[in-house]
């Protein structure tokens, strides 16, 4: 049979599965062996190469930002980089702490990995390129990075040591957090393509979700973000900060599977953002050459990790306190006014008939103007306030600091 | 080819270990835990009975979906009593909370 | 025995052994991880009786929110990093019994009824029909609106309750309380 560029899974899957039957297995085991195999080498696959391609390409960016090379010397322009991270933590001692829960110590590293992992089997890469098309994608995210935070809390607990717990707390206070505004977000893209599968979701967007909703697509980014731990949300792996948080114990391979989570999984929103707010696969040319609808995709997918490193290499780091009202006092209760504001609007718009693009980008734009209207009123207050404070003291600090200097 | 017999046995299983739990362990958080085991029996029943009943019919769903709503609301209130005990008494032992025993 | 029959067999066993090792296990937070495995089981099982939407709701809530609280509360309510003394209080054989009894009398009554040994029909709506069709049903006039605005109002209450009964108490309260 010819193999279909259109449908690279399909045929690939039909050829194996004559195969096994012509082997003399019954055909719902062949399913099934299909479909383990299939997600095996599917997440082996990706993990292996986008992870360790990555790391490469997060330290070669990092360093141009930095206004230095990175590393050149592994391989040309030191692409081999990541594969000799890999093998460097892999032969490193694995020490695991007395007084350590062994078996929840082991299998933290391996929760991790799999949730990140885990998400790109509703990712579609290009039409009928997708792992599983699922008809509740998005929740499936929600849920999966639900795991994440179970991975967090096993880590921190298993390690017998009380800054790792410490840390460990912290950090899932900040992933709980940040989950609230993220879900009620994801309602939007939702609301606009009318279901909850990624395909759809891509189908949906003739016109880009991005344009459709910009405070949204803010408001997604600026929670994955936090999902994830990255600058400026990375207190829970700088060193400065709590002795760099819930994986001190972790050597070797282990430490080496959170740090490849963590960057696949900066990757893996890139991919998200992608697919719910940039069109997915969508572009001129894509509807006759399926294949080339993978181009797009992957293009895209770099171009928002290259905004998170952007970001990362720029912004200074939050504290914790700071993230926490960032999260509780404008996050939420702008999701929560956007998720309403636009379903109300895309009502009026269907009922009444009016072009959907200018009502919505009107509405973001009335959102985003009110929004800056009532921080600008807030910062106001909290200067008067400051400032009210500090009169009455000016005249003693002057002469306090005159007194002992003299 | 799953009868619906297999999944109200296993479901009646989870809701009978629960009540074991409940019965029989000391930490109040252990209760607690063994209370959303006998949730999680009551809800894979309701689902269960969607299914092989009127599949069509969505409010099996529907029903599920509130006991998964009070199921949270009853686990966070819980949990916050539990918390609020442990402040005063030093102490989550269900056998220690015994101030309003005669 | 087919591959549904496999699988089924497979997550039930996982299941109900991850819930008697809950109930069984005698450091509290190796009861919450075993938890976890319980409703990832049960989320599981839902997968494998067509409610996808319900399978995701699952893991969700009771994985990501309620196993997450337990464990917390589990790590918040001990004095040392051990646990400690017996995890059964003194009338474990009896509940034994008892529970042993009553599963024996469910599958009894279960096996009894000749009904529930059909097998399943298959569905006549396509589940993103039947997933439309849910949130429809969750805000229709004539159908289940009440409940639903009944359970947020739930979970507001429950929201403020809780709050309210885990505050730490401040200072002035707490002089206030002993007076």
């Amino acid at each position: 049979m010819g193999f279909d560029f259109n449908n690279p899974f399909g045929s690939i899957t039909e050829l194996l599965t004559s195969l096994l039957i012509n082997l003399g297995l019954p055909q719902p085991l062949v399913s099934v062996i299909l479909a383990v195999v299939g997600a095996g080498i599917l997440a082996g696959v990706t993990l292996t190469t986008a992870g360790v391609f990555n790391i490469w390409l997060e330290r070669k960016i990092g360093a141009r930002f930095q206004d230095r090379l990175g590393p050149n010397r592994v391989g040309p322009f030191g692409l081999f980089q990541g594969i000799a991270d890999a093998i460097k933590l892999t032969l490193k001692e694995d020490i695991t702490p007395t007084g350590a829960d062994k078996v929840v110590f082991n299998v933290a590293p391996l929760l991790a990995v799999m949730s990140v992992v885990g998400l790109w089997a509703v990712v579609p890469f290009a039409p009928q390129l997708i792992g599983a098309d699922l008809n509740v994608g998005v929740l499936y995210v929600v849920a999966i990075g639900g795991v994440g935070t179970l991975s967090v809390i096993m880590a921190g607990w298993s390690s017998n040591n009380k800054y790792a717990l410490l840390g460990a707390l912290r950090t899932v206070a900040m992933l709980i957090s940040f989950e609230i505004p993220m879900v009620l977000v994801l309602l939007v893209p939702t609301m606009l393509a009318g279901s909850m599968g990624m395909v759809a979701i891509v189908n949906g967007q003739d016109v880009w979700f991005l344009l459709l909703a910009p405070v949204a697509a803010f408001v997604f980014f600026v929670s994955s973000l936090a999902e994830v731990g990255r600058t400026p949300f990375d207190l829970i792996e700088a060193e400065s900060e709590i002795v760099a948080g819930y994986n001190i114990e972790y050597s070797g391979m282990k430490f080496g599977m959170f740090m490849v989570a963590e960057f696949f999984h900066s990757f893996t929103i890139g991919a998200l953002f992608t697919v719910l707010f940039l069109g997915g696969w969508r572009g001129p040319g894509s509807e006759t050459y399926p294949i080339l609808g993978l181009v797009y995709f992957v293009a895209k997918t770099f171009f928002m990790y290259f905004i998170v490193m952007w970001i990362r290499y720029t912004f200074p780091r939050v504290r914790i306190d700071q993230m926490m009202a960032l999260n509780w006092k404008f996050l939420t209760p702008l999701a929560l006014v956007v998720v309403m504001a636009t379903a109300v609007v895309d009502k009026l718009a269907l009922s009444q008939g009016w072009p959907r693009t200018p009502v919505h980008l009107a509405l973001n734009g009335t959102l985003v103007l009110l929004t800056l209207g009532l921080m600008q009123a807030y910062a106001r207050a909290l200067r008067r306030r400051v400032e009210g404070m500090r009169q009455p003291e000016a005249g003693e600090i002057a002469g306090a600091a005159v007194g002992p200097g003299s | 080819m799953i009868p619906l017999s297999w999944y109200l046995i296993l479901a009646a299983g989870l809701f009978t270990i629960g009540l074991f739990g409940v019965l029989a362990r000391r930490n109040a958080v252990a209760i607690l835990m063994s209370i959303e085991l006998m949730l999680n029996a009551v809800i894979l029943n309701l689902v269960a009975f969607w299914r092989y009943g009127q599949p069509v019919d969505i409010s099996g769903q529907v029903f599920a979906i509130i006991v998964f709503a009070v199921a949270a609301s009853e686990a966070a209130v819980g949990l916050a009593l539990i918390l609020s005990i442990y402040r005063r008494r030093s102490t989550v032992a269900a056998e220690d909370i015994n101030m309003l025993k005669w | 025995m087919t591959a549904m029959q496999a699988v089924f067999l497979l997550l039930g066993l996982v299941t109900f052994i991850s819930a008697v090792m809950v109930v069984v296990s005698p450091q509290l937070i190796h009861a919450g991880l075993w938890l976890v495995l319980t409703l990832a089981g049960v989320a599981g099982l839902f997968v494998l009786l067509e409610a996808p939407f319900l399978a995701v709701v699952q893991v969700v809530i009771y994985i990501g929110a309620i196993a997450i609280l337990i464990i917390f509360a589990i790590m918040l309510t001990r004095r040392m990093l051990r646990d400690e003394g017996r995890q059964l209080n003194s009338l474990w054989a009896g509940a034994l019994v008892v529970t042993l009894i009553l599963y024996a009398v469910l599958v009894f009554l279960i096996l009894q009824e000749p009904s529930l040994a059909a097998a399943s029909q298959p569905i006549q709506a396509e589940s993103s029909v039947l997933l439309a069709d849910l949130g429809r049903a969750l805000v229709d006039v004539d159908r289940f609106i009440l409940p639903f605005e009944v359970a947020s109002v739930l979970l507001l209450a429950a929201l403020i309750g809780a709050i309210y009964v885990a505050r730490p108490m401040m200072a002035g309260e707490d002089r206030e309380r002993q007076e």
